[in-house]
């Protein structure tokens, strides 16, 4: 499958840089000047306390969103203003996103594969074969005729990933996958994720699961309010942040800390 | 997935059929019948009556023409004509037909036949008019007694009958509508089944009374008035006016509805044993 | 009461002589209302979806002009294609009035509102739910609605059923352009209007039995079809 997936890649879309990304909504900014680049061969997840703007930076990455400032710029290929430029679809097409509640079209579960697939234009043959590798990887090939909104919950996400997964994609964007799902599922979806990543595919996920931050990153991006505080290699973020807040995140301190501060709004770092 | 795919494939036949199906016979009767048919402008009266029923396929079989009937008030009839609806209009209100001839319409109005109109009302007869012979008469005193009277209100040629007679009788009904007066605004049928449900009194001719089945409590309290003399003309729209009417055809119908063979089948139309259109063509 | 009565006898005389013109009216009026349905389908299915999924300006306007249509009534839908289609009318030259064309073409006018309204509804619904993921695979407008169409079918599938059932129903409408003229025109509702203002409100009402039969019938055949459908998606 990897070397299929090569000879896909086509053009590679990485790096991915930001430069000075802004994003805001009522007047807000969510997401304040924020610039880094993602580029190698690694997993990198983004964690932060609630609010901290994680799933939207995944959607700005993704082109899902459109940033108010800055620039989203794909291997030179630069978002502007406009959301959905040619562009901006032929560099989408080589990702994959999945969502913290997985969207289960109303169809089988092999057919929510075959659509995703259809939509890249993939003959017939090459639809179905592709279906049933991933659905065999992912443990869902005796639920290909089930309609997918049957399927429990972490089917339902498996199926997710099985879909993404199946468009081998070279960026796959995992905002909260496993925030709804019991351990076990959870342990069977991290497997999933580490297949796909043996594989080639780079990872941005999204937790705040520290634990699965641990088990899966190589790289880790530190959100708060809106901000990237620290981005470093996993094995320094967990053992020695360079960033204060960070440090108390990573000691499990930082709700503790912002609750204080919600009381006392002079109190700002 | 196959099977979603033949599904798909299946259903989208499917639908191709069903609407296809559909589709084809809207298209094809009138493709078929469209140079041997003409369309008719005609009232509810000679329609409800079921005279039409009765001659047209006499009609049809003599001369392989089909008639459609549209039966509207006269009023609305005329209108149609006057637009080029129609091919032939066949109404009773002389005043009006004369006036659509001579507005260069029509070609040349017809006598066909005559009935009558009939005064009904409620067995007990509360305006105590039952047996007279003077319609106008009768009518002023149910308007002295605000008996409740059903008007058609739709400016047929049996209203206009009516609001002629209330003009000999010297009572401007108009003006008490909506008490007594009670303008329907529909055909003979409806109009009847108010004046059956309110117990009223009401204006028909005596071809739909005759062949109308809910008549409840109401008998014919008033009849045989000159007054109550109900022509029928017959007059083919005019080419001149509407190129495409159909003029050999539509004349060939006149032709046939004013000739013996006609006359005689017009004679020939009963209900419950009764004559209702007595033939007239001058002929 | 004797009236209940003998509209059951009449509309039981009716079915048993099903091959006088009972026959015919029946098949006009399903022909006519299918048609119909089936156009106002193919128009307000994807209009119904555009405006679920686009957004530009004066969209509200067009939802509430839409809902408001909804309530169109069919005298003032039959006397607009009756003028229209009337020989000193625009479309005049077609000669298309009174014929059962026009019929359905009044009866289109009258559902596709109807349709489009309802379908905007259920797939804005669905939309909500599915926008992301759509536009994460990078699915175009075009085949963002069809998907919506195609997964949305069951739902939709009671939109159209409305919209049949409102065609069915109507009377206004199809009177004034159709004529209700014997063999031509006459369908189901007018054929019940004219035995009203006969006054046969027996024969009327046994006319009204089978039509509340036929549109029964056809609603749990939809309903059948739509259960297995369903059913076998679930096996």
């Amino acid at each position: 499958m990897s070397d299929r997936s090569k000879a896909d890649k086509g053009r590679a879309i990485l790096p991915l840089e930001l430069r000075d990304v802004v994003f805001q909504a009522g007047g807000k900014k969510l997401i304040k000047d924020m610039s880094f680049t993602l580029s190698g061969d690694r997993t990198t997840i983004v964690v932060g306390p609630n609010g901290a703007g994680k799933s939207l930076l995944l959607r700005l990455c993704h082109g899902l969103l459109a940033p108010h400032a800055g620039q989203v710029i794909w291997h030179g290929t630069t978002r502007g203003g406009q959301p959905g430029n040619g562009s901006d679809l032929a560099v989408r097409r080589h990702q994959a996103m999945v969502f913290q509640r997985p969207v289960m079209m109303r169809r089988s579960v092999a057919a929510n594969v075959d659509y995703a697939l259809g939509l890249r234009g993939l003959s017939r043959a090459e639809r179905k074969a592709r279906t049933e590798e991933v659905l065999s990887h992912t443990g869902l090939a005796g639920r290909a005729r089930m309609p997918a909104r049957v399927l429990s919950g972490g089917e339902q996400q498996k199926l997710a990933l099985a879909r993404a997964w199946a468009l081998r994609p070279q960026v796959l964007f995992l905002d909260e996958p496993t925030a709804s799902l019991d351990p076990a599922a959870t342990h069977a979806l991290e497997a999933i994720i580490t297949a796909i990543r043996a594989q080639g595919t780079r990872i941005v996920m999204t937790t705040h699961d520290l634990g699965q931050a641990r088990r899966l990153a190589d790289e880790v991006m530190f959100l708060h309010r809106g901000r990237l505080l620290e981005m470093s290699p996993a094995e320094r973020f967990f053992t020695e942040p360079a960033n204060d807040l960070a440090q108390m995140f990573v000691r499990g301190e930082l709700l503790w800390w912002r609750r204080r501060k919600e009381r006392d709004p002079r109190h700002d770092p | 997935m196959i099977r979603t795919l033949t599904r798909r494939a299946l259903l989208g036949a499917a639908l191709t059929v069903a609407t296809s199906l559909a589709l084809a016979p809207l298209v094809t009767p009138t493709a078929q019948a469209a140079d041997r048919f003409i369309t008719v402008a005609s009232t509810t009266s000679t329609q409800n009556s079921g005279l039409f029923g009765f001659i047209l396929p006499k009609f049809q079989a003599a001369t392989g023409i089909e008639v459609r009937v549209v039966a509207v008030g006269t009023g609305k009839a005329i209108r149609m004509a006057q637009d080029g609806d129609a091919d032939v209009l066949f109404v009773h209100h002389r005043p009006s037909e004369e006036k659509f001839v001579a507005e260069g319409f029509g070609v040349k109005r017809f006598d066909v036949m005559y009935n009558d109109f009939v005064i009904v009302g409620p067995q007990a007869d509360p305006a105590g008019i039952k047996g007279g012979k003077d319609a106008a008469a009768a009518m002023k005193t149910i308007a002295d007694a605000k008996a409740p009277f059903a008007s058609r209100g739709d400016d047929s040629g049996t209203h206009k009958k009516e609001k002629g007679l209330w003009k000999a009788a010297g009572v401007d009904a108009a003006a008490a509508s909506g008490t007594w007066y009670r303008e329907t605004g529909s055909g003979m049928g409806a109009t009847l089944n108010t004046a059956v449900a309110m117990n009223a009194y009401a204006l028909t001719d005596r071809g739909t009374w005759l062949s109308f089945k809910n008549r409840g409590d109401l008998v014919v309290v008033v009849e045989g008035d000159p007054r109550l003399f109900n022509p029928y003309g017959v007059i083919l729209v005019s080419a001149k006016k509407h190129p495409h009417v159909k003029s050999a055809d539509g004349q060939a119908f006149i032709d046939w509805l004013v000739s013996k063979d006609g006359q005689q089948a017009i004679a020939d139309f009963k209900v419950g044993g009764e004559q209702l259109f007595t033939p007239s063509a001058g002929g | 009461m004797t009236d209940f009565g003998a509209a059951f006898q009449a509309a039981i005389t009716l079915v048993l002589d099903w091959e006088g013109d009972l026959a015919e009216i029946v098949s006009l009026s399903l022909r006519i209302s299918l048609t119909a349905v089936a156009v106002a389908a193919v128009v307000g299915l994807p209009l119904g979806a555009a405006l679920a999924l686009f957004r530009f300006p004066g969209r509200k306007i067009l939802v509430v002009l839409l809902n408001a249509l909804m309530g169109l009534p069919p005298v003032v839908v039959g006397l607009v294609v009756y003028l229209m289609l009337s020989r000193a009318g625009p479309l005049g030259v077609l000669g298309l009035l009174f014929t059962p064309l026009a019929m359905t073409i009044a009866q289109m006018i009258l559902i596709t509102p109807i349709i489009a309204a309802l379908a905007r509804q259920v797939i804005e619904d669905l939309w909500d739910e599915y926008a992301e993921q759509l536009q994460s695979f990078g699915a175009g407008p075009g085949r963002a609605v069809t998907a919506l169409l195609w997964d949305a079918r069951f739902s939709l599938l009671t939109a159209v059923l409305a919209g049949f059932g409102r065609a069915s129903a109507e009377v206004g409408a199809v009177m004034i352009v159709g004529g209700n003229i014997d063999h031509v025109t006459r369908v189901m509702t007018t054929s019940i209007a004219l035995e009203v203002s006969k006054g046969d409100l027996a024969l009327a009402l046994g006319l009204g039995i089978v039509l509340v039969t036929l549109s029964v019938a056809v609603n749990a055949a939809v309903y059948l079809v739509k259960d297995a459908a369903q059913k076998r998606q679930l096996a």
